[in-house]
């Protein structure tokens, strides 16, 4: 099945380029070029993946990202051709699971797209509990006593990967890597915000996490009991 | 300021009011003695005159006669003077009579009269006189002496001796009127130079205490101006001042706000058709294969300039952000060693490629400093990449050594130098040492610049020194941490080849390990 892939650009250039390159490693993509019919279009055509500008006419590339975070956990990989820090850490902290600065490569930017969508490869099945979390790897499901939490599949890539392993711990690079699929040093700030995110669903006070521990100037690990 | 000013004028104040009192005084105190003497003199004279006469005119003989005259003459004299004075007769020391007289007054009185003025009166015609101080620890007096024919009794001599008393007492009287006006004017003296001090410090007061809110950065403070006098005048002088720095102050921060801007729009307007021509140019270049062989090595050119393009784009922009202050610094504790060890790391096997083997030495750590990692990383990797493309297949070291305040690395190589006025021009924007050289690195021309700004905005400092044909060492010197750059040395500037294993051991690099 080809992975469909939804370029919100207001730039047709970009969209049409974005297009051929993404036509040409097999994917299927469908365009948007304002910010107010992006969420219609999201809605309909239910893309795999979403490639977004943050800048559009209309409705901003925060504003939707937002809106369809709150009914969806579909990636969303921002294109900013500011890097500006405020910009970044806005579009992540609205729901974006990734971001790529423009220009890009053709290659760059399908490594991303794959990586998004590569994430349940090589998942080995299984039921993990971490604290009184219960992950049904599988079933791609968090529960707490019974309740379903709702994660995106970024989030759930990252509490699998650290609760895999409880106590040890993961460097930012490492998480990069491992979740993101960097192969060179990235933004670490695509961890700390994804963390923050992640706490805010799943700790009783995130404040104060019991489950996704910070271990100061190293990393994360996973606490809690697990069985 | 005003404690001076008073003090000041306590002293000026004291010393000229006991300047005038001592001279008053004594003006007054000569004066007084002057006329009393001169009437002293002339009541003398008379009662001695009249004392011969009574004596001539007398018919006594006997002792007994003459000395009942001398009582009655004394008595009558001394009624004349009242209490201010005394009357001494005393026989004078020629005299040879055989009538001898009783002398009449105190004797106690004699031991004031000096001698000198004993024998001026023996010998003279006329009446002397002297200043002399009353027995027993009295006030000052005046002694008038003249000399007497008693008739048989023969020459005798008459003292008076005038008390100064009244005039002792009139003098302290002026003195204690003059001490009193002396107390009150210096009193007056010091409140009104207070007062009018105090004027004149409070609007100075003002003007500094706004001044020093104006350098907190309250733009709009402003002192209050009031009346139309000098003070009034400093106050709108100040205001006017403060208005125009306002306003100045406000422009720039307009002018840095908009280059902001720009430099934010350039990058966004420029970045988004290069995003198209990016991917056009990198889906052409990744079917070269298939084309003719001009329109292949044209994709070929493509791809390679529009790196060389984007790097340009991206110095640029960062160079007119740091310019318009607008380069945002996340400071945090690292070790330089470690940022200096990945960059090797990242440069080894593209220095390899050139021929260039990458030494790095390295004191023994740790050489933390606060600092934004990804900036002293930009730093460190233009120095390398600058050293690498004029090494001239040639080695390069890098040594990396700290001290309390400082850490620093040297980054040495020993190609192609440069000459004493590159060394002046080698940070300078777009300036290549030479031109016509192969520009194998794709360096931009703001590489150095920008590492130099880099450098400044950590209160760093990024030096250079070579000489043509032996290379050239650059060192770049962080302070650890707010209190600026030790004065120690961490490394010197100028090292040569022998120097650098004397730092510290050499580090195996990950790449090197692996072989």
């Amino acid at each position: 099945m080809t992975a469909k892939i939804l370029v919100v650009d207001d730039d047709p250039a970009v969209a049409e380029m974005t297009g051929i390159v993404l036509r040409a490693d097999g994917f299927d993509p469908v365009f948007c070029d304002h910010g107010d019919r992006a969420v219609g279009i999201f809605r309909a055509e239910q893309p795999d993946v979403i490639l977004l500008d943050l800048m559009l006419p209309g409705k901003s590339g925060i504003d939707i990202c937002r809106e369809i975070r709150a009914e969806s956990g579909v990636p969303i990989i921002m294109l900013t051709a500011k890097s500006d820090t405020v910009d970044v850490v806005l579009g992540l902290e609205s729901g974006a699971d990734d971001y790529i600065p423009k220009p890009f490569k053709p290659r760059e930017l399908i490594a991303r797209v794959r990586a998004r969508l590569r994430r349940n490869d090589n998942v080995s099945p299984g039921v993990v509990r971490i604290g009184d979390l219960e992950i049904d790897v599988t079933g791609h499901r968090v529960t707490r006593a019974g309740e379903v939490v709702q994660l995106t599949p970024l989030e759930f890539d990252v509490l699998v990967t650290l609760a895999r392993a409880p106590g040890q711990v993961f460097t930012r690079e490492v998480l990069l890597e491992d979740v993101w699929g960097y192969r060179h040093a990235a933004d670490t700030r695509l961890v700390n915000v994804h963390i923050q995110r992640l706490r805010a669903k799943i700790e009783r006070d995130p404040e104060n996490p019991e489950i996704v521990l910070t271990v100061r100037g190293v990393g994360y690990k996973a606490g809690g009991h697990t069985s | 300021m005003l404690l001076r000013v008073i003090t000041s004028t306590l002293v000026v104040g004291l010393a000229a009011v006991a300047v005038l009192g001592a001279y008053v005084t004594t003006q007054i105190r000569d004066g007084l003695v002057e006329k009393r003497v001169e009437r002293i003199l002339v009541e003398s004279a008379r009662d001695v005159d009249t004392t011969q006469q009574t004596f001539e005119a007398s018919p006594a003989e006997t002792p007994g006669e003459l000395q009942q005259l001398v009582n009655d003459q004394v008595a009558a004299l001394s009624k004349l003077g009242g209490e201010s004075r005394d009357i001494l007769l005393v026989r004078a020391p020629g005299n040879d009579s055989d009538v001898f007289l009783t002398p009449s007054g105190e004797g106690a009185l004699l031991s004031i009269i000096t001698p000198d003025l004993r024998s001026k009166v023996a010998t003279g015609e006329s009446q002397y006189w002297q200043h002399a101080a009353e027995p027993d620890g009295g006030g000052p007096a005046v002694v008038v002496g003249a000399s007497l024919t008693l008739r048989s009794a023969g020459n005798y001599e008459m003292y008076f001796v005038y008390s100064l008393a009244d005039e002792e007492a009139t003098l302290e009287l002026i003195q204690r009127v003059l001490a009193f006006g002396a107390t009150v004017l210096v009193v007056l003296v010091v409140f009104m130079t207070w007062t009018v001090t105090l004027q004149a410090v409070r609007p100075i007061r003002a003007a500094a205490r706004v001044a020093a809110r104006l350098a907190d950065g309250h733009l709009s403070e402003r002192m209050r101006v009031k009346g139309n006098d000098e003070m009034a005048t400093l106050a709108t002088t100040f205001n006017d001042m403060a208005t125009s720095l306002q306003r100045q102050i406000t422009r720039m921060e307009d002018l840095s706000r908009l280059q902001r801007r720009f430099v934010s729009d350039v990058s966004h307007e420029l970045r988004t058709p290069l995003t198209t021509v990016r991917m056009a140019s990198d889906v052409l270049h990744e079917a070269r294969a298939d084309f003719a062989p001009s329109v292949a090595r044209s994709a070929e050119l493509l791809a390679t300039q529009l790196d060389r393009f984007e790097a340009l784009l991206a110095d640029l922009l960062e160079i007119s952000r740091i310019d318009a202050g607008a380069a945002q610094l996340d400071f945090k504790d690292h070790d330089l060693g470690d940022v200096v060890r990945d960059q090797v790391e990242t440069l080894a096997l593209l220095a390899s490629e050139q021929g260039v083997e990458l030494r790095l030495w390295m004191e023994e750590g740790p050489h933390i400093a606060s600092m934004d990692s990804p900036r002293v990383g930009r730093i460190v990797r233009n120095l390398l990449s600058n050293a690498i493309e004029h090494a001239q297949e040639g080695p390069v070291d890098i040594a990396v050594a700290s001290t309390a305040r400082t850490v620093a690395v040297v980054v040495r190589d020993y190609g192609v130098g440069l000459s004493a006025s590159q060394v002046q021009r080698v940070f300078d924007r777009f300036w290549r040492g030479d031109p016509a050289r192969a520009r194998t690195m794709g360096g931009t021309g703001l590489g150095l610049s920008i590492a130099r700004e880099d450098a400044l905005l950590h209160d760093g400092v990024l030096e250079v020194s070579g000489r043509p044909g032996e290379g050239a060492s650059f060192r770049l010197m962080l302070p650890s941490g707010s209190r600026g750059l030790g004065l120690r040395e961490p490394l010197p500037l100028d090292m040569v080849e022998s120097d650098f294993p004397e730092v510290g051991p050499r580090v195996v690099l990950a790449a090197e390990a692996e072989l």
